[in-house]
């Protein structure tokens, strides 16, 4: 009899080349992966100072995103000598090596994670490595996606392989009654919160539940995205009817008969009915409130109408000490309720919530109002085609009719590579994906937030429910 | 690569949970195409002052952790951002192996591929570390790979390692020089796997 399998083991075992040795070190074959400016020149300059060749350039794709501006107006140029740096590099390698690049001024540039599933370059079965730890959003197509340091890049390029060690597997049942203004980012940070920021330390986590098939594609990739902040090394879910009527209109989808065939392969990729998890999690999503980061770890986290936690209260001494150092950093007194912290910014973009989706939401909320006087708000689309479309959709004169500034795409004030920078003390509610010290700028605060959230704050000027600003947001 | 077989040294005491890469590597030094200047970065926004002077409440600041080659951590150490930096960053500090109880998956990889060696303990042994490097007589301890082995004073403590990444952190291999060892098996997959997936062909 054939043993039950999992997705995870028959994505690793599809892909394995040859197993190692006896401790789960197995030679992984990687399909695809995509290249940002700023993990990968070492890598490329690697192959060059040892003369070696890429295995298959038609396998990588290279994007510009972390380090660009995204001020209103586009220039090829960057704003600071290191970004130009990196970019003309990137360029360099680009021709040098003969890989495809989505540079600033095209159409197709956005956020790696963003553009990767627009453009169809990720399609369920696959195994995809990237050197961005935010690979784990490919999952969402049933596909296994996960982060890579430099070195491992140019072991990919040379020899289209990884030295990969199998992860433990885990299953998260996303299930209950949620109410109808909680979204994926909500649904992530109630993980994240429940298990902690290395819950899934050493898993691959498969999502399932009715409350997870309900969400959109998109909403999927933000959950998948952020389940690394779990600490989770690939996170995915079955394709189902969904994820191939959302990648038969990408560009690159393969075409008549090819995508007959590959539909069929597709249908067979779930876990078998009896396959055995290492750890499985119900997560309840009945009544939960709409969540926020209070510290300086995704998993200090609660419901918006709590208030901040007394250190005071907690037994362990490492566990007391690491929440008074989050609230000494964050500058927040315990007791303090959630809703009464004021903001300087308000951030909506990046790898995890720039979809447009994500500005769809953030549209309903901010309509007819106006930004708050002493925020500064800012929309930056997850890619030029998301800004375009948003455009199209008369989002964006939403957002810029109430005070918002309406921006070109990139990473931007996510990790705060470019000139989108926060200084010590501001304080941001962000649709991002990490809270951690400094993340947004050395000194500066993070809270992070759904997008529709994120707008209610900057409507509001301190952090709010956003369910008292629309219903159903 | 640097070989790791055995090294003596200092070991300082970094016990918050959580540590992540933004922290051990900020932002404003990610802006190179080469490896070159990144001990300035480390922790630099813990460790510098806001007008460049050292802080001196930071551990690595501080007599004898200064010179420590080792950092016994948190749980959850290195977590966040794929970025290499950080560890490329912690060597160039002399920092040549860190032990903890969990280590983001990433990072951990990226300090195979850099010769830094990372090791789980459980918590009462981590705890004897954490010991020595706080108030130890010397704070030194060896930790010898080959033998598998941690030594401090009196206190000997053994650790699990895979035995394939034990053999390419001793020998000092290069990473794609092994894998390129098979590069027939990688085209014999590639076949079959385009064979069984056409549409992945490219």
């Amino acid at each position: 009899m054939i043993r039950s399998k999992t997705l995870y083991e028959k994505l690793v075992d599809a892909h394995t080349v040859r197993t190692l040795d006896d401790q789960g070190n197995v030679l992984l074959y990687i399909d695809r992966s995509i290249l940002n400016e700023y993990t990968s020149p070492q890598a490329f300059s690697g192959l060059r100072e040892a003369a070696r060749e890429i295995w298959n350039p038609g396998t990588l794709l290279l994007n510009v995103d972390h380090v660009n501006p995204t001020r209103p107006e586009r220039t090829p140029a960057m704003t600071d000598a290191g970004g130009e740096l990196q970019v003309n590099y990137f360029r360099e390698n680009s021709q040098y090596f003969g890989i495809e690049l989505f540079d600033v001024m095209d159409k197709r540039q956005g956020i790696e994670h963003v553009v990767a599933p627009e453009q169809g370059w990720v399609l369920p079965g696959m195994v995809i490595a990237a050197g961005d730890s935010h690979t784990s959003t490919y999952g969402a197509f049933g596909a296994l996606g996960f982060g890579i340091g430099t070195s491992e890049i140019e072991h990919l390029m040379a020899t289209q392989t990884l030295v990969y060690k199998k992860l433990k597997t885990m299953r998260v049942s996303v299930v209950g009654l949620p109410p109808e203004a909680i979204t994926a980012k909500d649904i992530i940070i109630l993980l994240i919160e429940s298990i902690g920021a290395d819950g899934a330390t050493g898993y691959a986590i498969e999502f399932t539940g009715e409350v997870f098939w309900a969400l959109s594609v998109e909403g999927r990739m933000t959950v998948c995205n952020m389940a690394v902040e779990a600490g989770a090394r690939g996170a995915f879910s079955a394709p189902d009817e969904k994820v191939f009527t959302y990648l038969k209109s990408t560009p690159r989808a393969p075409q008549n008969t090819l995508w007959q065939q590959a539909i069929a392969h597709w249908r067979a990729l779930k876990s078998d009915d009896d396959a055995v998890f290492d750890k499985e999690i119900q997560l309840d999503c009945t009544g939960i409130e709409p969540r926020m980061t209070w510290g300086i770890s995704p998993d200090q986290a609660g419901g918006i109408s709590a208030s901040v936690p007394d250190p005071a209260t907690v037994t362990d001494p490492q566990k007391r000490r690491d929440i008074e150092s989050a609230l000494n950093y964050m500058g927040l007194t315990p007791g303090m309720p959630f809703d009464e912290i004021e903001i300087t910014h308000a951030f909506i973009g990046s790898c995890t919530n720039g979809r447009i989706e994500d500005l769809r939401a953030a549209a309903r909320v901010v309509k007819g109002r106006k930004v708050s006087p002493h925020v500064r708000a800012m929309i930056v689309p997850g890619s030029t085609q998301v800004r375009q479309k948003a455009e199209q959709e008369g989002l964006a004169q939403i957002f810029i009719d109430a005070g918002f500034e309406w921006r070109q795409s990139g990473c931007s004030m996510c990790l705060a590579m470019n000139e989108d920078v926060l200084s010590a003390g501001d304080r941001c509610a962000s649709s991002t994906n990490r809270n951690f010290p400094g993340r947004q700028g050395a000194g500066s605060r993070t809270h992070l937030m759904s997008p529709a959230m994120v707008a209610a704050a900057a409507i509001a000027g301190h952090l709010v429910d956003v369910r008292h600003f629309v219903e159903g947001a | 690569m640097e070989p790791f077989k055995c090294i003596t040294g200092i070991v300082a005491p970094m016990m918050a949970a959580n540590i992540d890469t933004d922290v051990i590597m900020p932002k404003q030094f990610l802006k190179g195409i080469d490896r070159r200047g990144l001990d300035k970065g480390t922790f630099h926004d813990q460790r510098f002052l806001n007008d460049g002077t050292e802080n001196p409440t930071f551990i690595l600041n501080q007599s004898p952790w200064r010179q420590a080659s080792f950092l016994v951590t948190g749980p959850n150490f290195g977590c966040g951002s794929s970025r290499e930096h950080a560890v490329w960053g912690l060597k160039q500090l002399g920092i040549r192996a860190l032990i903890g109880i969990s280590f983001a998956g990433i990072f951990n990889d990226n300090c195979q591929r850099n010769g830094v060696l990372t090791i789980t303990l459980d918590q009462k042994a981590l705890k004897r570390i954490e010991q020595t490097a706080t108030d130890g007589v010397d704070h030194r301890i060896t930790v010898d790979l080959t033998e598998q082995r941690i030594t401090a004073g009196d206190d000997t403590i053994l650790f699990d390692i895979d035995a394939l990444k034990k053999h390419m952190l001793v020998a000092g291999l290069d990473a794609i020089d092994y894998t390129l060892q098979y590069k027939e098996d990688i085209q014999q997959f590639e076949q079959r796997h385009f064979l069984a997936n056409p549409w992945l062909k490219s």
